[in-house]
Parts: C-alpha cells; structure tokens; sequence
C-alpha cells in the first residue's frame, strides 16, 4: 500500500518536471523561431547572416563573454540604438552606429533569444519580463 | 552510315559550342545608336555604343578624380551612403569580397558614390573608408554636387536616387562593370552574394578580353 502511494507520488512528480521542461522547451523554441524571422528582416543585414559584423564598422555577434557582461544591456542596445564607437566587442571598437528600433518588449525578447543562443552563443530564453525590468534601467 | 553522319554531326555541333565558350565575351548595354562613317574609302555603318560621361568627385583622400583618373581601368561602380541602415552594409559586405579579389591588380577599381554628399564629407568617407578595411587607391569613395552624382546614377542606367521621409534615401544597390572604353558591360545585384560572385568571374573575363585585344 504504502508502496503504491509513494509510487504514484514519483510518477505523479516526474510527469509535472518534465512537463515542465517541455514547456521551458517549448517557450525556448517559440522565442527562438519568432527571433530567427525579426532577425533577418531587422539585423541580418548589419550584423551579417553568421553574425559576422563588417570589418570596422559594425560589430560581430560572436562576442559571448561581451553578451554576458553586458546581458542587462542589451535590450537598451537594440531599443535605443547606439551613437559612436563606444563598445569593444572582441577587443575592437566599430565606427558604424546603431539605429534605435521601434519594437515592442516581446520582439526584443525574441530577437535576443535568437543572437544570444546563435553564433556559438549560448545564454538560454530572454523572456520579455526580462526585457522590460531591463528597459527601465537604460543608461 | 547516316547514323554515322549524324554522330559526326553533333559532335561538331558539340566542339563549336565548346570553342564559343572559350571565347565568352561580355555584352555591351545601354542605348546604342548607328553611324555612317568612311573606312578605306568605303562607307561603312559603325554602332556607337553609350558610354559613362565625364564627371569630377573628390575621393577619400581629398583628390580629385575625374574621368581621366580610370584611363585604362575597368571599374566596378554603386551608390551609397554611409549612414544607409538597410542595404549598403550588405553591399559592402560583398563588394569587400570584390575589392580583396582584385586589389593587387593594377587596371582595376571601385568607385562608391555617395547620394548624401552634405552629410558623408571627405572626412567621414575617409572614416569610413578606415572602418571597412580599405587602403590604397584601389576603392574610392567619391563625393560631390548632389546633382552630379544623381545624374551620373542615370548613364549607369540605375534608378535615379530619391530622398525619402526621415532623410534617408531610396536608391537600387546594383555593382555596374565598365570596361576601358566605359562600356557598360554587366549589371549585378549588390545585395546577392552569388550574383556577386558571378560578377567577379565577368571581370576576369572581361580582363582577359581587354588583354589579348592589347595583344593582337
Ligand atoms: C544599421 C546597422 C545595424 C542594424 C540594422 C543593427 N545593428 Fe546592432 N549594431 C550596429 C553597430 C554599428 C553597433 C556598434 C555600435 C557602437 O559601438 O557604437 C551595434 C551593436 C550591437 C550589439 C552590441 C555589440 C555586439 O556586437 O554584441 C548588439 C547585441 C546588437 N547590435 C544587436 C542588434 C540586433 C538584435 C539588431 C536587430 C534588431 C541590430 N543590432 C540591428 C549596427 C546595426
């Protein structure tokens, strides 16, 4: 009896971890997928379809260490946009500026989802939760 | 026997068409027009083709260049601006593949003509210039009279740049190849790598055509 409970108890346990996980799974790749499309329409062309940059000018996207110092700022990157060589992405600065862009909090989400678990990144979901407690702390 | 015959037929059908692609040649566009003129006292009929007009820009360094500063060079020409958030950094991205290709070779060159000649001075083109990597004389930016240029686009047979809301500008992102005697010889996408890549196999066509007829 008291085998059965315990039992049920580890199925009923393991059904809701991996349902769970699927889930997390599941908001990943919705993320992701959405971030792949706004990244081609938005980014591609700057950023490069490898997230290769332009020489000098525009930075690549294969900076992990630089995503993840600077994960909080991100979203204020791709919001606001940014004026004069003022970030070192694999120890260069770049010449070009970034335009602001008009989207909303959950398309930030997806687009980032996108660049930093792209280009031999690997950072997990930004959710757009995130992107807006980031959004308020914009320099 | 006729079995025979046809086989020898198609196989020199075959070895006709093969020499022909030995000796490919580039096409001459744009407008063309008929003259009649006196050759050994005979009057024949000579086909003018359009030629690029003369012009006069400054490049990044501040030197002027004229017409006279491609004498014998092929060139690659496009318009840009450096500001320009949609297509030029995809142009570019290409035309470095260009630029790296042929930089070593002393009849060619790349002329980038900005559409935003009040915003991109020689400085900023130079900065820019800096920015993509480029050194030497081998690519050239170019800036001048706003009208000169948006003229010029029209004899490259691109559409003629318009400036939009926001200050920015709508203009085609075609590579157009000219040949010594400022032919136009070929068109290309800009922003389409294998187009590009087919542009720089008609450039060693086309030098190769412009060296044997310096030859004979
Ligand atoms: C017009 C070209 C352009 C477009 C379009 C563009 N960027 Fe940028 N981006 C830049 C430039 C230039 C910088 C560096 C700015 C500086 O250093 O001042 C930059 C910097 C960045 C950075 C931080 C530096 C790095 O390399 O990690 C990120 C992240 C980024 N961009 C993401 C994006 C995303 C996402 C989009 C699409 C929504 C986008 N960019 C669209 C030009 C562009």
């Amino acid at each position: 009896m008291k085998f059965k409970i315990i039992a049920g108890l580890v199925l009923v346990l393991s059904v809701i971890i991996a349902s769970c996980g699927s889930q997390e799974d599941m908001e990943f790749k919705r993320y992701y997928l959405g971030g792949e499309q706004l990244y081609k329409q938005r980014c591609q062309n700057c950023h490069g379809t490898k997230g290769e940059g332009l020489s000098n000018l525009i930075p690549p996207l294969t900076d992990s260490t630089f995503l993840k110092t600077n994960k909080k700022q991100l979203a204020c990157i791709v919001n606001n946009g940014l004026k004069g060589a003022l970030l070192v992405v694999h120890g260069k600065s770049f010449v070009g500026d970034m335009p602001a862009n008009d989207m909303s909090p959950v398309d930030i989400a997806r687009v980032l989802t996108y660049v930093t678990n792209s280009f031999g990144n690997k950072m997990g979901t930004v959710t757009s939760e995130d992107v807006a407690r980031d959004l308020k702390d914009c320099k | 026997m006729r079995k025979l015959a046809t086989l020898i037929g198609v196989i020199l059908l075959y070895a006709a068409c093969k020499s022909e692609d030995k000796q490919a040649t580039l096409p001459i566009y744009g407008n063309r027009d008929t003259k009649t003129i006196t050759k050994d006292g005979k009057k024949v009929v000579d086909t003018i083709y359009q030629t690029i007009p003369a012009f006069k820009f400054v490049n990044q360094y501040g030197d002027s260049i004229t017409q006279n500063s491609l004498k014998g060079d092929i060139y690659v020409a496009d318009f840009f601006f450096t500001t320009c958030p949609s297509i030029c950094p995809i142009m570019h991205r290409n035309m470095l593949k260009v630029y790296n290709e042929f930089k070593n070779v002393s009849d060619f060159k790349i002329i980038s003509h900005s559409i935003d000649p009040k915003h991109d001075s020689v400085p900023v083109l130079k900065k820019y210039a800096d920015g993509l990597g480029i050194t030497g004389n081998s690519w050239w930016l170019l800036q001048g009279k706003k009208d000169d240029t948006y003229n010029l686009s029209t004899s490259y047979l691109v559409r003629r740049p318009e400036e939009s809301a926001k200050e920015l500008f709508i203009h085609d992102g075609y590579f157009v190849l000219i040949d010594k005697q400022k032919h136009i010889r070929g068109s290309y996408d800009g922003t389409d790598e294998k187009d590009v890549a087919r542009m720089i196999g008609d450039i060693k066509i086309l030098r190769a055509e412009t060296n044997t007829q310096i030859a004979q």
